[in-house]
């Protein structure tokens, strides 16, 4: 299969891979798995506690390239956002700025599932009610 | 050095020029049928044919009368089975195969069983062999024919083919092997392992797409096939159609390479493969899959634990090979070959066949070294998976979100 530039770009080049502090007061992990082809990603936020603004994002993905890519471009969205705005990002969001054929859009859920479970492990954190999930794919 | 590399000699070989020289004069000047008897053009095409039927039956240590010409393996072996099944219906409706069989012999075994034949399917073990004794077992009075592959279009794995057709023969059942893996690649001689029945295709060998030959023993037993195409009656009766003679001429010279070229071919390719191999297997949580000795001297199929398949076929995209990952075929299922060799889904999704051929040189296979080294571990620097292995956490952790 033909990947996008930018999937290939994001696969050779990916950001952002590595681990936070799990154990810190203000990083929220997710760790979630795609049940279609085994694949898991976890991506990890470190939020400012008074602003709740994501200062840093990490990930580490075993995947496709599309999986790969999709998780490198949602940490690279996710710095600087609050979390509010990061909970908007939508997986089509990253369907289309990676140009991800109908068979990889699976791929792209696994990173907003990714981003949930990460805001949600940091709200618990927090003290705070995690965010059900407001549609299903 | 060009990439990508061509490490997937398995799946087709690239013709040798010498094979493409040979052809060439019967494409056009001596383009004649070789049924045609009453001219010189048709003259000329049977005495080429005949000769490529000597060429071919001298690397298998058959007589030239026993080679019947088919347009590929898979032909030959839905001819050698059904042909098989269709002559010796009023002896019996008993056929054995083996599970790691090529699709062109398990299919055929399927279509079979829907029009009333009975089909045993052998289990291999973990190495990818059948048990002799299981096969024992299985033969009963009415079993009319064995088909056993001679070496796994996967893995490589070379079943012990004379033993095999000892007990085949011993319950009075015919020996069919698809050799299409092992013809032109290690020596294969029919009487030495007492094969009744042996198809082979010549892209495998650095012969031409589109054409290649059913060995059908002549005495001892004489063997029979009933013709699966009506038609004219060429090939003895068993094959009909006008004869690729070009093709034809490209297999026996194929053929004749491989005889006069194989001794120092599977020295030399052997001892890349096993640099590639013994490099390769230096990584951490890698699998050898399949028979360390009992292999094809250029087949290596390994799996890389902990890394995903597709992700790992894209980061060696300099390499051409195949993986035994679903996301190289059409459906979702990892290898059926690896999975009859209780290698579990992971493994197999993971695994890579890097086939060498006689256009391989060592400065590829070491490029071939560095570059699979390389995203293995780039692939494993950026997986939770591996994480969590090394840090020996249960990955039953993972939140399997539910779409
Ligand atoms: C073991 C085996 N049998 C049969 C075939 C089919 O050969 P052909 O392409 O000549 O029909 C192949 C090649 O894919 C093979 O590896
Ligand atoms: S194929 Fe499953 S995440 Fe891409």
């Amino acid at each position: 299969m033909a990947y996008s530039n930018k999937v290939i770009d994001h696969y050779s080049n990916p950001r952002n891979v590595g681990t936070l502090d799990k154990a810190a007061q203000n990083v929220g992990t997710g760790l979630v798995g795609a049940p279609e082809c085994g694949d898991v990603m976890r991506l990890q936020i470190e939020v400012d506690e008074t602003t709740n603004i994501i200062k840093d994002a990490k990930f580490k993905t075993f995947g496709c390239g599309s999986a790969i890519a999709s998780s490198s471009l949602a940490t690279e969205w996710l710095k600087g956002k609050s979390i509010d705005e990061a909970l908007a990002i939508d997986n089509m969001d990253i369907v289309e700025e990676l140009s991800l054929p109908p068979v990889k859009i699976h791929c792209s859920v696994l990173a907003e599932d990714a981003i949930r479970a990460a805001i949600n492990d940091y709200r618990v954190k927090q003290g705070l009610e995690p965010i059900a999930a407001e549609k299903s794919h | 050095m060009k990439t990508p590399i061509y490490l997937d000699n398995n799946a087709t070989t690239r013709m040798d020029p010498r094979v493409l020289e040979a052809m060439l004069p019967y494409f056009t000047e001596h383009f004649g049928n070789a049924a045609s008897r009453n001219h010189a053009f048709g003259w000329a095409a049977e005495e080429a044919v005949d000769y490529a039927r000597e060429q071919i039956a001298h690397l298998i240590g058959a007589d030239a009368r026993e080679i019947i010409f088919t347009s590929g393996a898979t032909e030959s072996d839905n001819l050698a089975i059904k042909g098989v099944a269709d002559m010796y219906a009023r002896k019996g409706d008993h056929i054995i195969t083996v599970t790691t069989e090529h699709k062109a012999v398990l299919d055929t075994c399927r279509a079979l069983e829907k029009q009333g034949k009975r089909v045993t399917y052998l289990e291999v073990d973990d190495d990818g062999l059948i048990n002799l004794q299981e096969l024992e077992a299985a033969l009963t009075p009415q079993t009319i024919l064995v088909t056993v592959m001679l070496a796994n279009n996967e893995t490589g794995v070379i079943q012990p083919m004379k033993e095999i057709s000892a007990l085949t023969h011993k319950a009075g059942a015919l020996l069919f092997s698809d050799a299409t893996q092992a013809v032109g690649k290690i020596p294969v001689n029919v009487e030495e392992y007492g094969i009744d029945l042996m198809a082979f295709s010549g892209h495998k060998m650095y012969g031409p797409k589109g054409v290649g030959a059913l060995y059908v023993r002549r005495k001892n037993p004489r063997v029979k096939v009933t013709a699966q195409m009506d038609g004219g009656g060429h090939e003895r009766g068993m094959r009909s159609g006008t004869l690729n003679v070009p093709g034809i001429v490209g297999l026996g010279k194929a053929a004749e390479l491989a005889r006069l070229e194989m001794a120092g071919e599977i020295a030399r390719l052997r001892k890349l493969r096993d640099k590639l191999e013994t490099e390769l297997m230096k990584v951490e949580e890698t699998k050898l899959n399949g028979h360390p000795e009992h292999r094809l001297p250029h087949v290596s199929n390994i799996s890389f634990k902990h890394v995903e398949g597709e992700g790992l076929m894209m980061g060696i995209k300099d390499l051409a090979v195949s993986s035994g990952s679903a996301c190289t075929s059409a459906s979702l299922e990892p290898s059926y070959v690896l999975k009859a060799m209780h290698i579990n889904d992971d493994a197999a999704h993971s695994s890579i066949r890097f086939g060498l051929g006689r256009f391989t040189t060592e400065e590829e296979i070491d490029y071939a070294i560095r570059h699979v080294k390389e995203a293995v571990g780039k692939l494993r620097e950026m997986s939770p998976i591996w994480e969590m292995y090394q840090e020996g956490v249960d990955l039953n952790t993972v939140v399997w979100a539910s779409h």
